[in-house]
């Protein structure tokens, strides 16, 4: 049952690939870096000499101090808009106040003065998506100037833009997820909306700003003149209007109350799963970079991956002779119970019938889900098609939709085709999803996307009689390769919100163990399976 | 020997006492005020009568409830400790009156020795030596006597007090002048322009012996040098004294036995001298100032040097036993030091100070006598004492340096103390050569009283622990750099802001100004940037405290405990320590100038009048005459602006 490593971390291999990994890591990282730090030297200066907190120490002073932080989407938005917008001006993660997990989503005033980006939007509902769904309070730090104007046609009307924000505070609230904000800066126009929609709401004085049009937009409508503070500083709205509750001295204060807000809540968390005293894996997490190879292409035992990240590398594995392209089983993460669902190769008929009826076995017991995806997808081929692969993957493929135990999914390799929806693909709605560095997600492999578009352009070619070189299908088919390189880089997933970020995969098990327990907030309930196609 | 006996006292010394009493199967009975209820030296005896009350004369000084609790209990004795009853003359004869014996000296004793001029009349009679001067009514051949006393000399306004209508004259050409002024100075302060005229000691030193008789004889244990003093309060004592000849030595114990034989002396007693040592200790300059009639604060530098518990001998000799030894069995082997512990707030000029003793721990190599315990509280009713700590040595030097040490270990959290005060003394350039006097203190004492200043390792110290980090696992977890969490450490200056990175469990790196240190918390210390250090840190429920050499206390205000909408500021008059209030000035609706007073808080003695901090109207007054507030209490409020 316990698992045993045949990889040698003193082998050239395991350095060879460390070295791989460490590179591909350490781009990950130098983006992560450059969003955290804003808007830029100049336009943090600017913020400080303000008296304001910057938004990151804001999120340090909001949260118990040492307790592990779940940022998600730390690098949205790398790459987009011209890199106006690092970390799509918005912090977000599950952290702990008093001990309660609590989704905090943090406006950096720093980057355009906080405005929405359309990546700003889909941050700040994935945030609230993630609040929802894990039943996590939510504690909104406002310093924001709303929507961004110039993009304001992707960021105002459509059903997941910046209304929903406020439809998802509802909601929320009604759930009985509760709402807390923090008015640390402007909370301008539509932004006015997040204060004001929150179960209990919180404004420094003299800083914060609350108002459904600022005085330049007054003065222009009506020949009001009137200073901010008068309009909708934090004294007017905590004596005369009544859109805050409590009125700080500064931002330190401000998140000092939040907090004892938050210590107010009264809430408990749900009891869901049997947990067991935690282990540490009998192999070092930190040797996962020397053991996944530097190249998708080489296979290699996912039990390896395996072993070092669940609870002394023990790992109950399930139909262990089936279906053997997928391992399956039973394991514990720092004590708590997950059941793996792991690729070890293409996805045969077997494979995808031994993984629906593993999570049947989890919906049925309450165990959490942990995909480990490295698929390039389901096996083709007149053979498998006849048997009625697309059956078998469709019975993978629902039990996976439909399942109600929290599911989170890791990226350890390749993510393509319909291997990544059998996998609880983001469209599968796991409760996080994250990516390693050296990970690859699209439709298909470049050079299998390349080649079908050159086996469609020869046929054509040769249809007409014409010939066409080595040469020049290669010509051909290198844009296509490079636009899949490009695109189906984790750096662009994540820039995009496909993911909830990129993870060092020396941390993947601290991850993993930090989502399940973000997702055990909620509690878990019986799963109701659509019909399968037997 | 007695078989129970009661100790009508309190803190450090009722403890001391019970101790010699248990080591000699005495049994003890203590008693207590209502504050003292749960008081170390309550449980340390094996039975106690509560005394009711707060206030020393609510409890300590009702004698005949004392007296009774002793009859009620079977006492057959009481030890007066010292201070409160102890010099008492009219307890001395009510416990006697009920068959009870007093420990200590008669009545009559005590009483010769209590009226000051009449002691020193007494002693002068028996041949001990005192102030030359002159105290005679005429006033018209002062200058003759000045020359007959010799120079230099003070002149002094009989009425006198505070320095009004002094003055020290070096010699005879400045007399007259200095005559008349003193005079009109006098005149115009007490209205009596009389004088006295005593001989000045230009090098003070304050020398004390102790003796013990048994009301027929008595033996001397050597003496004291007490010189380190502010304000006539006794800071560092030692024994012997720096500098001490044998012919000194002989001279003053001899002295020193006359006058308690000439008082029929029983028990333990100490004659106070002081020394001129302006041309070193000589025989011919030290002159009787008094006798204290009772167990000292710093007896035990006696009993170190001489190996004699003094509370074993009072029991003995107040049972009736003789003198355990004669003189020539008593000797001297090393040197001991004593340094007194209060809480005072040095910086604001020594003001008593109150608070509960969050972490309280003595070096091991020390004697301590306490009356606290961790987690005991200092009221503001009685002496801040907290512990007396008392090191003994082969040689001076080596007993000093083991002061030092032993302060420096000593650590105490939860009120503001003379630690730092203390160290600084032991450090003391002139002390550490022998060479005081009792105005060495008040000379130095700005550096003496400077507080240390943290260095930027103790501030990174303090910073981490004023964080209250989560431990566990996953301490300091995050996707990739870490939080930063802004900590504003309170230090006696101005106040600093450090930011802390959690990096791990029990890992930090901590940003300060102008330098980053990396802190690691183990189970074996703390390591600084790598390095095991020696200091302690330890989180009160005010702040944090860093022992490192010195004790370096960092307020960590309650984030909540400030307000937009609570008002505050100047418009607060706070009482700034514990005390009486002793008068209110104004009333509600009252219009103040700045400055004016608003009341007067009486505290340790001192009446500190509190003014209003700008011009207005009273809002509030939330205190009366007669009140006892905290430190901190509201008091006064003026109406805000807009009020």
């Amino acid at each position: 049952m316990k698992l045993t490593s045949l990889i040698s971390p003193t082998s050239p291999d395991f350095a060879q690939n460390e070295a791989a990994n460490l590179k591909a890591l350490d781009i990950c990282a130098a983006a992560a870096a450059q969003a955290a730090f804003g808007g830029g030297e100049a336009s943090r200066a600017r913020h400080t000499s303000r008296g304001k907190m910057l938004p990151r120490d804001r999120v340090a002073g909001l949260l118990d101090p040492g307790a592990p932080f779940l940022e998600v989407g730390a690098t949205a938005a790398h790459g987009l808009y011209d890199g106006a917008a690092p970390a799509a001006g918005v912090i977000a993660g599950v952290g702990q106040v008093h001990g309660q997990d609590v989704m905090v989503i943090c406006n950096d005033a720093t980057v355009k003065g906080g405005t929405y980006f359309p990546m700003t939007v889909k941050k700040h509902l994935r945030a609230q998506e993630i609040a929802a769904e894990n039943n996590l309070p939510c504690v909104y730090l406002v310093d924001s100037g709303g929507a961004n104007l110039p993009n304001q046609d992707e960021v105002f009307p459509d059903r997941d833009h910046f209304g929903r924000i406020f439809y998802n505070q509802a909601r929320m609230s009604a759930a009985g997820v509760p709402q807390i904000a923090v008015v640390m800066g402007s909370c301008t126009a539509g932004g006015a909306y997040v204060p004001a929609m929150s179960d209990v709401t919180i404004i420094v004085k003299e800083q914060g700003t609350i108002f459904l049009a600022g005085p330049p937009l007054v003065k222009a409508a009506t020949g009001e003149v009137v200073t901010a503070e008068e309009l909708g500083g934090g004294d007017v709205h905590t004596r005369l209007s009544g859109v805050a509750d409590y009125l700080a001295e500064d931002d330190a204060h401000a998140l000092a109350l939040a907090r004892r807000a938050v210590a107010g809540l009264n809430r408990a968390k749900p009891g869901t799963v049997q947990w067991q005293s935690p282990e540490d894996p009998a192999y070092d997490p930190a040797e996962l970079l020397g053991v996944v190879p530097a190249d998708l292409k080489t296979p290699y035992d996912i039990r390896e991956v395996i072993a070092r990240l669940v609870d002394g590398s023990r790992f109950d594995e399930f139909k262990p002779r089936f279906g053997e392209t997928l391992v399956t089983g039973f394991a514990h993460i720092r004590g708590c119970p997950v059941g793996i669902i792991a690729n070890n190769g293409v996805l045969f008929s077997e494979s995808a019938q031994k993984g629906a009826h593993f999570v049947e076995l989890c919906s049925q017991r309450h165990i959490p889900l942990v995909f480990l995806q490295n698929i390039t997808g389901f096996m083709v081929g007149k053979q498998y098609e006849n048997e009625g692969i697309a059956r078998h993957g469709a019975k993978m493929v629902t039990a996976v939709a439909t399942t109600s135990v929290p599911k989170v999914t890791m990226v350890v390799g390749g993510s393509f085709g319909a291997g990544n929806y059998g996998m609880s693909g983001r469209a599968y709605q796991p409760r996080f999803m994250w990516s390693w560095p050296n990970s690859r997600i699209s439709v298909m492999g470049g050079e299998q996307a390349a080649g079908v578009l050159a086996t469609v352009r020869r046929d054509g070619i040769e249809r007409k009689g014409g010939t066409w070189s080595a040469e020049d299908e290669a010509a051909f088919k290198k844009p296509t390769i490079e636009m899949f390189e490009e695109q189906s880089h984790p750096l662009y997933a994540s820039a995009r919100l496909w993911d909830d970020g990129i993870i060092d995969p020396r941390k993947a098990r601290d991850v993993l163990f930090l989502s399940l327990t973000a997702a055990l907030n909620a509690p878990i309930q019986d799963t109701r399976f659509g019909v399968f196609r037997m | 020997m007695f078989t129970k006996i009661l100790i009508a006292n309190r803190s450090e010394i009722a403890c001391r006492i019970i101790q010699t009493c248990a080591r000699l199967g005495v049994r003890t009975v203590a008693v207590h005020s209502d504050v003292d209820a749960g008081a170390r030296h309550v449980s340390l005896a094996d039975e106690a009568i509560s005394l009711g009350g707060q206030t020393p004369a609510e409890s300590y000084l009702k004698g005949d409830a004392i007296i009774a609790a002793a009859t009620a209990t079977g006492a057959q004795a009481i030890h007066p400790g010292y201070g409160f009853l102890s010099e008492n003359p009219d307890f001395v004869d009510a416990v006697e009156a009920s068959d009870l014996t007093f420990i200590g000296p008669s009545a009559k004793a005590i009483r010769a020795m209590g009226l000051k001029d009449a002691a020193k009349k007494l002693m002068e009679e028996a041949g001990v030596p005192v102030v030359p001067g002159y105290h005679g009514e005429a006033q018209d051949n002062l200058a003759a006597e000045a020359e007959k006393i010799g120079y230099p000399v003070l002149i002094k306004a009989v009425a006198g007090g505070g320095g009004k209508g002094m003055r020290i004259v070096a010699g005879p050409e400045m007399f007259e002048e200095a005559l008349d002024s003193a005079r009109s100075e006098a005149l115009k302060a007490f209205g009596n322009d009389r004088v006295l005229i005593e001989k000045y000691v230009e090098k003070p030193r304050h020398i004390e012996v102790q003796v013990f008789g048994d009301g027929k004889t008595a033996v001397h244990l050597f003496e004291r040098d007490c010189s380190l003093q502010r304000r006539h309060q006794k800071v560092i004592e030692e024994a012997p004294a720096p500098g001490m000849t044998p012919e000194m030595r002989d001279a003053m114990g001899q002295a020193a036995v006359r006058a308690a034989e000439a008082v029929g002396y029983a028990g333990a007693g100490t004659v106070e001298f002081i020394v001129d040592a302006s041309d070193g200790l000589r025989t011919d300059r030290f002159y009787f100032m008094e006798m204290n009639t009772r167990l000292q604060v710093e007896h035990p530098v006696t009993e170190e040097i001489t190996g004699v518990d003094l509370v074993e001998w009072q029991l003995q000799v107040a049972s009736g036993q003789p003198l355990p030894v004669a003189q020539d069995e008593l000797t001297i082997t090393g040197h001991a030091f004593e340094a007194r512990l209060y809480a005072e707030d040095v910086p604001a000029g020594f003001l008593p100070a109150t608070g509960t003793l969050a972490h309280l721990a003595f070096s091991e190599r020390a004697r301590i006598d306490t009356g606290v315990r961790p987690g005991d509280e200092i009221s503001p009713f009685y002496d801040p004492m907290i512990a007396k700590l008392t090191v003994h040595a082969g040689t001076r030097a080596d007993a000093l340096s083991k002061l030092e040490r032993a302060l420096s270990q000593t650590q105490i959290a939860g009120t503001v103390t003379n630690i730092a005060f203390l160290t600084a003394l032991t450090r003391h350039e002139g002390f550490a050569a022998g060479d005081v006097d009792t105005g060495l203190i008040e000379r130095d004492i700005e550096t003496l009283s400077a507080q240390p200043v943290p260095c930027t390792r103790t501030q990174a110290l303090a910073a981490v622990a004023s964080l209250t980090a989560y431990d566990g696992a996953l301490s300091g977890f995050t996707l990739w750099a870490p939080l930063r969490h802004e900590v504003v450490l309170h230090q006696p200056d101005a106040p600093s802001t450090a930011y802390v990175s959690p990096e791990g469990q029990g890992v930090f790196t901590v940003e300060l100004e102008s330098v980053t240190h990396q802190i690691a918390q183990t189970a074996e210390g703390w390591r600084v940037d790598g390095a095991k250090v020696s200091a302690d840190v330890i989180q009160t429920p005010t702040g944090v405290s860093v022992f490192w050499g010195n004790a370096y206390h960092f307020d960590v205000p309650d984030p909540l405990a400030r307000g937009a909408d609570a008002g505050g500021g100047s418009d607060m008059t706070l009482a700034p320590m514990p005390g009486l209030v002793k008068t209110v000035s104004v009333k509600p609706g009252d219009t103040v100038a700045e400055g004016d007073r608003l009341a007067v808080l009486e505290a340790m003695k001192m009446e500190h009048t509190l003014r209003a901090a700008r011009d207005g109207v009273i809002a509030e007054v939330t205190t009366q005459a007669g009140a006892q507030v905290k430190a901190g209490d509201l008091l006064v409020r003026l109406r805000g602006e807009d009020e």
